[in-house]
């Protein structure tokens, strides 16, 4: 490997359709039948279906496998879709589990490498060298980001910082005394850092930081080009989760137009929600992803609830790998008001164009009288705050127009005093829907 | 020669003047008069006090969003017809007064679009300009 070279592995990031299809489908064949073999759980799904695992004969046949969902993962947990013996398995990771039993998720340690390769092969075909500091600031734990960041970035050479997330005033000190020059983060733990920054005085323009590879929760257009200004970085938007490997799955490059999705490694595929039909090319639907090399916990076909859609077009950056939008929100995430599909990514679109309103805000979902109502929070920052209440019924008003212009339903804004709406330093909460509580 | 009132942000909800007052306390900062306006769920807080500068920056610390502007302040004696005079004054000179508030020390606080203006035709009739 020569250090100037444009990609980490030219071969792959710039095949041509057929070999990535080749490559997909031996692959998929591999992982089918390591399924079938070694897990219960496929095996029985894959039988009730009628796959018959050694009859894989075109990448077309993936349609015949069932999906596996994250109910599936939570009834089997700990280690029900584990596909390896414990023993192989070196390291586990696991989502929060809120809302029910976590999902646990294992590496073996070809698993690990294969982890790190993805990452790192994104990371450098964007620009990181092993000359580069990386900054984690992801959380360091059962959470994917921060160990995925650290692999990687250490199999391309660059020294790393694993801060993990929270003491902001700590990590604006090492970015400037370490002159880091990436940061790994959410993008809602960015925008804070910016706040941070500019009550204490640090100017970014002064620090070496630049690219932020972002990612673990969804984020706008508005919410990037907030991000670049204040920080002075390309924010790239990164995709990954914990069921299918953590970040590495897929990321944007310096085009901005599409996160490429690491084919050689995974599938992806877009379905209708509603009739789990796979939809083509350009439409709208969840993503669906099928891992190709995985060994402790592959996945078949894995719902993600993330919606979004492919891009398959050349891109200026040189891969051929399909692009995929970033992912607009999830299907879990759709709130539905007095009949409206809506999604807070709609809202934040609108927000963090308007001018001086601090990027921070809350939606309030509520029932009332059986009807729903919603409201968004923002905050009175001096920039928009002037000694006329006059002044400050005009700016709730215009924002409200300009949400029901864009998104066609009346929504409330509500004023708030700074620093009310809680900060975050990994996934932001961007939603109270008390309906859930009554 | 206009004085500095500082207008604050509050949320309409329970112990927030309280903690203005709380602020200004510790610091030592003499208030010496206010008013307040409401709108729904909001309202704006406006006082006069001994260091207008000091109050801003504890109650930036702690938090609030705060603006300084600069308003008339007129003296006056505790007699009928002390407002009207000031009132008739504008009015004949067709100034429009946004708010108008008393503070202690029999002192009217008012403000308008044109401050130096009014203060000079408030002073040439005779009015008294506090600052």
């Amino acid at each position: 490997m020569t250090a100037n070279k444009k990609f980490w592995d030219e071969n792959i990031s710039t095949a041509s359709k057929d070999k990535i299809k080749e490559i997909q489908l031996e692959r998929l064949r591999k992982t089918v039948k390591h399924c079938y073999k070694n897990n219960n759980f496929y095996k029985k799904r894959l039988g009730d279906a009628g796959v018959n695992p050694d009859k894989i004969n075109s990448l077309e046949d993936l349609k015949k496998i069932p999906f596996t969902t994250k109910d599936d993962l939570r009834d089997n947990y700990p280690f029900g879709l584990f596909c390896t013996p414990l023993s192989e398995v070196v390291r586990v990771h696991a989502s929060s589990g809120t809302t029910g039993n976590p999902t646990v998720v294992g590496y073996t340690k070809n698993d690990l490498d294969m982890w790190a390769e993805n990452l790192a092969r994104i990371m450098y075909d964007v620009g990181v060298r092993k000359d580069d500091i990386v900054q984690v600031s992801h959380g360091f734990g059962l959470f994917t980001g921060g160990f995925g960041f650290l692999s990687a970035a250490e199999k391309i050479g660059c020294m790393v910082i694993p801060i993990s997330g929270g003491v902001t005033e700590r990590q604006l000190k090492v970015m400037k005394d370490y002159k880091s020059t990436v940061i790994a983060c959410t993008p809602s733990y960015c925008l804070y850092m910016a706040e941070v920054a500019e009550n204490t005085g640090v100017k970014f323009e002064d620090l070496n930081l630049k690219f932020g590879f972002l990612g673990g929760e969804p984020w706008t257009d508005s919410m990037k080009d907030e991000i670049e200004k204040r920080l002075k970085i390309k924010a790239l938007n990164s995709y990954g989760l914990s069921e299918v490997l953590g970040p590495g799955v897929s990321c944007e490059c310096l085009e901005q137009n599409g996160l490429h999705i690491n084919e050689d490694h995974f599938i992806a595929e877009i379905i209708d929600p509603d009739t789990g039909k796979t939809l083509d090319i350009g439409e709208k639907g969840e993503l669906v992803f099928t891992s190709l090399t995985k060994e402790a916990f592959p996945v078949l076909r894995y719902r993600t609830k993330d919606i979004s859609y492919l891009i398959d077009e050349p891109c200026a950056c040189g891969k051929t790998f399909i692009k995929m939008a970033k992912p607009m929100g999830r299907s879990d995430d759709m709130l539905i008001i007095r009949g409206v599909n809506l999604f807070p990514s709609q809202i934040e679109e609108v927000l963090l164009k308007i001018k001086d309103l601090e990027p921070h805000y809350l939606i309030v979902v509520d029932r009332v009288n059986y009807m729903d109502t919603i409201e968004v929070w923002v905050e009175v920052s001096e920039k928009i705050f002037h000694e006329k209440i006059m002044d400050l019924e005009f700016f709730e008003k215009s924002i409200e127009e300009k949400l029901y212009s864009s998104i066609g339903i009346r929504i409330k804004v509500k004023l708030k005093e700074p620093k009310t709406i809680e900060r975050s330093e990994g996934k932001a909460k961007r939603v109270w829907d008390k309906r859930k509580e009554k | 020669m206009p004085i500095k009132q500082l207008t604050v942000f509050l949320e309409n909800k329970l112990g927030r003047l309280a903690e203005v007052a709380r602020i200004l306390k510790n610091e030592n900062i003499n208030l010496q008069g206010f008013s307040t306006t409401e709108a729904r769920d909001y309202g704006i807080l406006r006082i006069v006090v001994s260091d207008p500068d000091k109050a801003r920056e504890a109650l930036k610390k702690a938090g609030f969003t705060t603006h300084i502007a600069d308003v008339i302040c007129v003296g006056v004696e505790d007699k009928p017809g002390e407002l009207l005079q000031i009132l008739d004054t504008l009015t004949e000179k067709k100034i429009n007064i946004d708010y108008i508030y008393v503070i202690a020390g029999t002192r009217v606080v008012l403000s308008v679009p044109d401050i130096e203006e009014a203060e000079k035709i408030l002073g040439e009739k005779g009015l008294r300009i506090c600052f």
